[in-house]
């Protein structure tokens, strides 16, 4: 196991650039990811989260800058010992055909293998953790494409979980996925241990394009803006109105949520802010 | 302990650890992993008994038939006129090198099913063969080399075919080359490649003497008519080597099974991975044509076969064994049950190309490329 420094963030990014040939998307950018606890990304397309997440899976290499995970640089650490500490769901992931809700949770578990190793105590131990956990033992012997979109993306968040990684990102999990579907998937992801202590909540990065739904899940929001980092703090720090006009150019009035009590993003057109209108079914209501 | 660290989420109430991991799931996931470890043996176990009865048929019957004694006997150094010529020089040989030579073409369309994801992506549909196939007959035609000379040629032939798909689809943007050969690139390319092979046959076919434009014939078609001790031994060291090569790539390879996302992940770098696979593969398809001329389809029906066996895990000792049954099974059919003798690769070849419309077909019709 990796030495980590319990007072150290989850992942702290110095200076860091990222990009592609010519261009320069994350631009000496510096970030703390806290430890424990789920830290949302938010911005505008092409505002580079989805690049500063390759950067984070070292899939893209550093231009400048230092990344650290867990209080230790990562340069220098086998791509295997990387992917036991932070596992990734990827966009809209493509499974081989035929292959079965077991078999690709599986496959979280190749970077704990040994050279050409079969399979472990450890590793059963592992799958049938993530396949409880997400609710899909039922499912095990079934394959993807007969399952729902619900049930697949449950499939493909067990099989990051079996990577037993104390750090996860997930990179826009709940597209493609109904309003009931979305909350299911993110309670879910709000309850996951930290699989080197059980007793505490995994850092868990996400990228997310609907803003109610980040304000509900996250205990930290980072607003990534022209490769940057805008604003970061809790929900309420974060999503107001004065950032949202600056990262999305969006004209937005927020209230918190009576419930729960979490920010509420309610976007106004132009023509919304001219006529102030109300619809008549809010007429209707507000009547009776 | 207080963790001291930058905008901390506060302690969650809500948060309960984890239970342990219960019994039911722990049951059904070791059920699953037992069974599907017992089907892969069972259909390894299972093909290498074919295979080995498929060898027994192609030695001791067809239309000179050989007791079970006599062969013992044969082997054993006792010398039956007749006999002792015919399985020593012509059955066994021709059994041997078919079944190496299809282990090593199956384990290269194992290699290229499994590193470009794509059913159709198999070293004789890619340009491999066609230029072993062009550089022997190139050989043949221009150099007037013969023999183990044009199966040197063959072998350079694959490999410079190979070399110049890679070298086509490799993209020169940072970010493709970060993302590993594309499939698609990889595959048009191949197609494009054999194209120009098979010109370069057909033209230099034009050039040659009757007499060796028999050889280039049946050298193309794919045939063991050529089998010896010798080049045995030559495809068996290479096979020795490249094997082993093969198996590890083909079990590091099973992240990349899920894209180059994932596969960066679950901590493996992708794109070396698959240019390993492909040069292996490509390599393993080159030894077994130069040894034997180019026998169609045999890399492209093991993966699929293998598929169905395996249900859909991707197993490197099934693929090559499928590809060793499905030759020395096309040689005893072509060589003795035909009212004519036909090359082995014909009847491959015959065999493949239904098999290629189908995964065609049904690949078109699932919307993959």
């Amino acid at each position: 196991m990796i030495p980590s420094d319990p007072s150290a963030p989850a992942i702290r990014l110095r200076g860091v650039s990222l990009g592609y040939d010519d261009a320069l998307v994350v631009d000496e950018l510096d970030l703390d990811v806290p430890l424990g606890g789920t830290t949302v990304l938010i911005g505008a397309n092409g505002s580079g989260k989805t690049t500063l997440l390759r950067g984070l899976t070292r899939q893209l290499p550093l231009r400048s800058g230092s990344m650290s995970v867990l209080g230790r640089d990562t340069a220098g650490w086998s791509p295997r010992e990387f992917a036991r500490t932070v596992a990734l769901l990827p966009q809209a992931p493509v499974a081989p055909e035929g292959m079965t809700v077991e078999q690709l949770v599986d496959r979280g578990r190749h970077p704990h293998r040994r050279l050409l190793g079969g399979r472990r105590a450890d590793d059963t131990e592992a799958v049938a953790g993530a396949l409880e956990r997400t609710g899909m033992v039922e499912f095990a012997e079934r394959r993807l494409s007969e399952l729902s979109g619900g049930q697949r993306q449950r499939a493909w968040l067990a099989l990051v979980l079996a990577q037993s990684a104390p750090v996860m990102l997930l990179d826009e999990p709940t597209s493609y996925l109904d309003l009931a579907h979305q909350l299911d998937l993110m309670d879910l992801v709000r309850d996951l241990p930290d699989p080197r202590d059980p007793s505490r909540r995994a850092t868990v990065v996400m990228v997310l394009h609907e803003l109610n739904l980040a304000a509900r899940v996250a205990d930290h929001v980072v607003a990534v803006h022209g490769g940057r980092v805008a604003a970061q703090g809790t929900p309420s720090q974060v999503l107001v109105p004065e950032v949202l006009a600056d990262v999305f150019g969006l004209d937005a009035d927020v209230t918190p949520d009576p419930l729960l009590g979490h920010p509420v993003v309610m976007p106004r057109s132009v023509a919304d802010r001219r006529t102030g209108r109300i619809t008549p079914l809010e007429r209707a209501a507000s009547a009776g | 302990m207080s963790v001291v660290s930058l905008h901390a989420p506060a302690p969650d109430g809500d948060f309960h650890p984890p239970e342990p991991v219960g019994a039911e799931a722990r049951a059904v996931v070791t059920r699953l992993r037992r069974r599907a470890g017992r089907r892969v043996v069972v259909v390894v176990l299972g093909l290498a008994l074919l295979l080995l009865a498929l060898m027994a048929v192609r030695i001791l019957l067809g239309r000179y038939t050989v007791t079970v004694g006599d062969f013992v006997a044969i082997l054993g150094g006792t010398q039956i006129p007749g006999a002792s010529f015919i399985v020593l020089e012509e059955k066994l040989p021709r059994a041997v090198i078919g079944a190496l030579a299809g282990l090593g073409l199956g384990a290269a369309g194992g290699m290229f099913r499994r590193s470009l994801r794509n059913p159709l992506a198999s070293p004789d549909v890619l340009g491999m063969t066609h230029g072993a196939a062009a550089f022997a007959v190139g050989a043949l035609a221009f150099g007037q080399l013969r023999g183990i000379q044009m199966a040197a040629a063959a072998l350079l032939g694959g490999l410079a075919a190979t070399a110049v798909v890679l070298w086509f689809s490799a993209g020169t943007r940072r970010d493709t080359r970060a993302r590993g050969i594309g499939g698609d690139r990889f595959i048009v390319a191949g197609i494009a490649v054999a194209a120009l092979a098979q010109a370069v046959v057909a033209g230099a076919m034009l050039s040659l003497s009757l007499h060796d434009l028999q050889t280039a014939a049946i050298w193309t078609a794919g045939s063991l008519n050529a089998a010896s001790w010798e080049r045995i031994t030559m495809l068996g060291v290479a096979l020795l080597v490249l094997l082993p090569v093969a198996g590890w790539i083909h079990w590091a390879m099973a992240p990349v099974d899920l894209g180059a996302d994932l596969a960066h992940g679950l901590g493996t770098r992708p794109a070396p991975l698959v240019l390993g696979a492909l040069v292996t593969g490509a390599a393993l398809a080159a030894v077994a044509t130069a040894a034997t001329g180019p026998l169609a389809f045999v890399a492209l029906m093991s993966s699929p076969i293998a598929l169905g066996l395996t249900r859909g895990r991707f197993s490197l000792p099934t693929t090559a064994l499928c590809g060793a049954c499905l030759v020395v099974l096309a040689d005893f059919v072509g060589a003795e049950l035909l009212g004519v003798t036909l090359p082995t690769g014909v009847l491959t070849g015959a065999a493949g190309a239904p098999l290629m419309l189908w995964l065609l077909l049904t690949n078109s019709r699932r919307g993959n490329t």
